[in-house]
């Protein structure tokens, strides 16, 4: 016999007053590790889903004039012929302290030709990449390859051309192997071929225009990643699309806000219930804490009996809350994830810090409880005769 | 010296105009193994007396000793612990936790000593063979009789040995003939040499005490009230294991 026998068969006989304080924890821990699991799969979720919105870092070559186009509308002044990006420099980028964040790198190279007596934009790309650059891209016909081109949806239309219509750039016979939809940008004026062919036509093997870069910045500065990509391209001018990059933190961050400070209220329900439900038990019991303090039992043994009743409630409601947040989150998980693309994994830090949040709480709300236990007069025993 | 010494013990509860003085004056004695009833009227001051003795309630003014320590000039928890190690209390309405078996019960006051489970279990034993429970240890105090409350609240009072039994109206709620049993087995403990006070209204209890001491509003009106031996009553059931 013990302080902790006395603990656990009072709780035992306490039942229902055991099982409401276990459920109000238990509720409030599970929301958190709900609210947690949830946001962290939704932030990788949406960190997917913002990959999709393209490219995030431009690497360009250097030059001292300045665009004169603006939305499509060209002024003049834009020049090609300025000196190009070496394309084995871009290989380095895979050496960079965030070379892991490098979701898609994608070298570009332009130059003019003309097609049927137009004057057209040539664009060599790495189709591979163009898919995680530019997801939004849907073709008509097939991917192609080294003779085969896809027009944007406004050339094909101006030159009269479809899929398996042949076309001639530069002597070269080629082939249209597909027809990009329209997309509102510049691309559905370019004809797409491969990297390499686009270099051997426009005579500029080993060179590239320009390269778009798709991070994944969850755990990265993006002005770092710039920082180190300047640092292996000497030759280019490396600019982050701030507005994508702070929009995706932005959204993250909102999100994370809302759900710590639900979590914070739900918490502070969780240990209030505790803090009440305590209460009233030590009340209930004045006459046996008058006992144990009649027959010799210290302030200190009444105030840890309460303690650690709390204690088995708490490191049970840790457990059973984990366990119920991570069910309901894995079930509802589906319902916000359209693509089904989000998923969570049991997480030994978040299995830890629920336990210790459980019975952080537990103690922390039945602390004043226990005092009060301890502080009461022996003498109330008697009195009750 | 005397094993228990009150002098000049006054108690007031509350002040000014509302102020009532529940004990005047106090001063007796009481040796080492002996019996005495303390006897009055409701009201009289005997619940505060014994919660003085009790090293549960400081007394206004005055000096209670019990074995020469000045039991009110202790600290807080010190005094707790005086209880545990001096005094073994028997109340009227048992008091027994009921989510407790019979020898949990009677291991409460060994809770917090520093002794195995084993050795905590088979001392409850002891004091329950004392009192004549060997067999229930393990039921609750809802399924034994009133008379059976009672033996185990003697048994938690002696389990850890204390040289003093404080009872509180110990036969309070019992039929005659188990007030009887309740008595015999108290006589016999004071016979095996714990000093014991016991608080009662009845005449009959209060003859199985060597002396009495009659408490009126709060003053000590008698307090050496001896009985000779053929005045004492010994109790025909107090034939007891143990």
């Amino acid at each position: 016999m013990n302080l902790r026998d006395i603990a656990f068969k009072n709780l035992l006989r306490r039942k229902a007053k055991a099982l409401f304080v276990l459920a109000g924890l238990a509720i409030g821990v599970s929301t958190v590790v709900a609210l947690i699991s949830f946001v962290d799969a939704m932030t990788q979720n949406i960190n997917h889903k913002l990959e999709k919105y393209g490219a995030n870092i431009l690497i360009v070559p250097k030059t001292e004039n300045l665009s004169l186009t603006y939305g499509g509308l060209s002024l003049g002044g834009v020049s090609f012929e300025m000196q190009e990006i070496r394309e084995q420099d871009l290989t380095k980028i895979k050496s960079i302290k965030n070379a892991a964040n490098v979701a898609g790198l994608g070298p570009m190279v332009f130059g003019v030709v003309n097609v049927e007596g137009h004057k057209v934009l040539l664009a060599g790309v790495d189709f591979k990449a163009s898919w995680i650059l530019k997801p939004w891209w849907k073709v008509d016909g097939t991917i192609p390859g080294e003779k085969g081109v896809i027009l944007g949806s406004e050339t094909a239309t101006v030159l009269g051309l479809n899929q398996g219509s042949p076309l001639t750039i530069k002597g070269r016979q080629l082939i249209v192997s597909g027809v990009l939809k329209p997309t509102g940008s510049q691309d559905d004026q370019l004809i797409f071929m491969t990297l390499k062919t686009a270099q051997t036509i426009l005579n500029k093997e080993g060179l590239v225009s320009m390269a778009e870069v798709a991070a994944l910045c969850k755990d990265c500065p993006i002005d770092a990643m710039v920082k180190q990509i300047s640092d292996v391209v000497p030759g280019a001018k490396v600019m982050a699309i701030q507005q994508v990059v702070k929009g995706r933190m932005e959204a993250l961050s909102q999100f994370k806000k809302f759900s710590y400070g639900v979590s914070i209220v739900v918490v502070l329900v969780g240990s209030l219930v505790v803090l009440v439900t305590m209460m009233g038990s030590v009340r209930e019991r004045t006459e046996e804490i008058g006992i144990f303090r009649a027959i010799g039992f210290r302030k200190s043994h009444v105030f840890k009996i309460v303690l650690l009743e709390a204690g088995f409630i708490s490191a049970a409601a840790g457990i059973i809350g984990y366990i119920a947040g991570f069910a309901v989150t894995k079930g509802a998980i589906h319902l916000f994830s359209e693509s089904g693309g989000a998923s969570i994994q049991p997480s030994l830090e978040l299995i830890g810090g629920s336990f210790v949040l459980a019975v952080l709480v537990g103690l922390m709300a039945s602390a004043y409880p226990a005092y009060l236990a301890s502080r009461m007069d022996p003498n109330q025993a008697l009195n009750a005769i | 010296m005397s094993y228990i010494r009150a002098e000049d013990l006054s108690k007031q509860y509350g002040i000014g105009d509302a102020a009532v003085m529940a004990i005047h004056d106090m001063d007796f004695t009481v040796e080492s193994g002996e019996f005495v009833s303390i006897m009055g009227e409701s009201g009289a001051g005997k619940s505060t007396l014994l919660s003085i003795v009790g090293a549960m309630t400081p007394p206004t003014s005055g000096k209670f000793l019990v074995d020469e320590i000045d039991v009110y000039g202790l600290g807080s928890e010190k005094r707790t612990d005086f209880r545990r190690e001096f005094i073994g209390f028997v109340f009227q309405s048992f008091h027994l936790v009921p989510y407790l078996t019979v020898v949990e019960n009677v291991m409460l006051p060994l809770t917090t000593v520093k002794a195995s489970k084993k050795r905590k279990r088979a001392l409850a034993e002891a004091a329950l063979d004392q009192v004549g429970l060997t067999g229930k240890e393990d039921r609750l105090p809802s399924q034994i009789s009133g008379g059976e409350k009672e033996r185990v609240a003697i048994a938690r009072a002696i389990v850890n040995d204390p040289p003093v039994i404080l009872a509180d109206e110990p036969t309070g709620n019992l039929d005659s003939a188990t007030s009887h049993e309740i008595m015999g087995l108290l006589q016999r403990l004071n016979r095996e040499g714990t000093t014991i006070l016991m608080v009662t209204h009845s005449q009959d209890c209060a003859a199985y005490a060597e002396r009495v001491l009659r408490v009126s509003d709060g003053r000590l009106i008698e307090k050496d009230e001896h009985r000779t031996s053929n005045e004492k009553q010994t109790s025909t059931l107090g034939t007891f294991p143990g």
